[in-house]
């Protein structure tokens, strides 16, 4: 189910040269603002949970995700080269698999880890926020990743749409409709590290079994259509 | 047997062959019909008129949305009875709908330039009588009008549905100009920003993430750090931390020399003073990524 070929190519693709500075700025500017806050503020933990949480789980996770999820297959679809790998005798949900295990493995490195080095700076783990968190991230960076991956497969818009999700889906709606809030993979994850934060510190507005099956689910589903969507692939001209 | 073809007989021996091409003698429409040209292509093409069908789906969609909204306040301003004034200032409304004119710059930017760079079709607009400045200025021209149309027509909407409900004519009109400054401004900035960032990559998609990340990422930081500023007592550095988001900078700017209500935690915008030094900072982004764009033109695409 793992090529390290495809694996290796879909590394350079993500972290090339200029690619991989977006990469890079998002988690640098979250370290800054925790050095800004915690000179500011000082260590406290509501605080650094509303840093983590509006900034590094609302904002951070999902566009790294975007970023690695539809760059691992977007560009090459794009600009036509992924019929070079089509034609070699492996397995298109071989190549999605891989292709989601690098996105996953960006996402995480990007994501996870810059919010857990926040977290001890912003207020040294009190009350369990930092590791919270960054369970929270990984758990959301499986799920992101696998969604816009199906995203690039399915759309030459995906970063687009995968922007519109994460921005007007997710905060937008999220901050407005309750409803929608039960469908978003960040208080799916935010579930989780509900359980491991301190008492009250952290909330979500999904239950830990719901979103563990939830997120699952999509994990799996999107996975699983975008192996099926890559056997039937059209390339189609830029329009 | 000689294989003469043309007007030209016996007369002409050195030709061989004439099949006949003339030179174009035609009127020569020269460069500022080039540049002129190459301004409305990008201007229509950022709206998706002159595309395929798929590309007219979102800006469409994100244009509809703007206008919609506008139609929503001034049908509430109207039901409501004793109104004396749209719920919304014009000021604010692009504040609000930050979220649409972040998308709609960060799916138009990069299409208007980072497919000329990745199919090198860069060179083919050098090879017409254009040189780098007007590629340059027809392309910044074009995203500019092309966000002040988004963001004025949703206006433009208010004004005349406030003034079919006979609210005061010069308060509105007063207040018309001011939300025509803001969003002239603000068109500025986000399109020099967009096109900046969509000219250093040919790759579309990081293209988009790029823009998203400079005007909807930088508004979230800063707004965070300028909330935890406010409630921890250091209320003189809000003011300050606003200069480091495009959105925060046209807010404030508005906010001390437009009468708009300031979105700063605590409701206090930067005084006089500090406005000048915003207005200052906002001028400079324009120029700076005036600049930026000649200097990424110098050489390209080869």
């Amino acid at each position: 189910m793992y090529n390290p070929t495809v694996a290796r190519l879909t590394y350079r693709a993500l972290l090339g040269r200029r690619r991989a500075a977006i990469l890079f700025v998002l988690p640098a500017l979250l370290i800054v603002i925790a050095v800004a806050v915690r000179a500011f503020a000082g260590a406290d933990d509501q605080v650094a949970a509303n840093v983590l949480g509006g900034f590094a789980i609302a904002t951070m996770v999902p566009l790294i995700g975007v970023i690695a999820g539809t760059g691992a297959i977007g560009p090459e679809i794009d600009d036509g080269s992924i019929v070079y790998l089509l034609a070699k005798p492996v397995k298109r949900p071989t190549i999605i698999f891989t292709k989601l295990i690098v996105a996953i493995a960006v996402t995480m490195v990007f994501s996870a880890l810059p919010t857990f080095v926040a977290g001890m700076i912003l207020n040294g783990n009190g009350q369990q926020i930092a590791v919270a968190y960054t369970i929270a991230a990984l758990v959301a960076s499986i799920a992101y990743s696998a969604l816009f991956l199906l995203l690039g497969t399915v759309s030459r818009h995906a970063v687009v749409f995968g922007l519109v999700y994460a921005l007007v889906w997710e905060a937008l709606f999220g901050s407005f409709v309750p409803g929608a809030r039960t469908l978003s993979v960040q208080q799916w994850s935010l579930a989780l590290a509900e359980k491991v934060g301190g008492e009250g510190a952290i909330t979500s507005e999904v239950g830990l079994p719901l979103a563990t099956v939830l997120l699952a689910a999509v994990t799996v589903l999107a996975t699983w259509y975008a192996g099926q969507k890559l056997r039937t692939l059209k390339l189609a001209g830029e329009e | 047997m000689s294989t003469e073809t043309g007007a030209v007989t016996g007369i002409d021996n050195t030709r061989i062959h004439n099949i006949g091409y003339r030179a174009y003698d035609g009127p020569r429409l020269g460069r500022g019909y080039a540049r002129r040209s190459l301004y409305s292509q990008s201007l229509r093409g950022s709206f998706g008129l002159g595309r395929s069908a798929k590309s007219k789906v979102l800006p469409m969609l994100l244009f509809g949305v703007m206008c919609l909204v506008a139609l929503i306040i001034v049908a509430v301003a109207m039901a409501t009875p004793n109104a004396s004034k749209l719920a919304i200032k014009y000021t604010d409304f692009a504040i609000y709908l930050q979220a649409v004119i972040g998308l709609f710059i960060a799916s138009q930017a990069p299409q208007s330039v980072s497919r000329d760079l990745r199919f090198k079709s860069v060179p083919l607009y050098f090879s017409r009588p254009i040189e780098r400045v007007d590629y340059v200025v027809a392309k910044y021209a074009a995203m500019a009008s092309a966000l002040f149309i988004l963001t004025v027509t949703p206006l433009l909407v208010m004004y005349v549905g406030a003034l079919l409900a006979k609210f005061d004519f010069a308060d509105q009109t007063t207040w018309f100009g001011q939300g025509l400054v803001s969003v002239a401004l603000l068109s500025l900035l986000f399109a020099g920003l967009g096109l900046v960032m969509a000219a250093l990559t040919p790759r579309r998609g990081f293209g988009v993430a790029a823009v998203i990340a400079v005007l909807t990422i930088s508004f979230g930081a800063v707004s965070t750090v300028q909330a935890i500023a406010w409630e921890t007592g250091s209320a003189g550095a809000v003011q300050w931390l606003g200069l480091f988001s495009p959105l925060t900078l046209i807010g404030g700017v508005q906010s001390a020399f437009l009468g708009a209500t300031s979105h700063f935690p605590g409701g206090e915008g930067p005084g006089a003073g500090a406005g000048v030094v915003y207005l200052i900072v906002v001028l400079a982004l324009v120029a700076g990524s005036y600049a930026v764009l000649m200097r990424r033109y110098r050489r390209v695409g080869l």
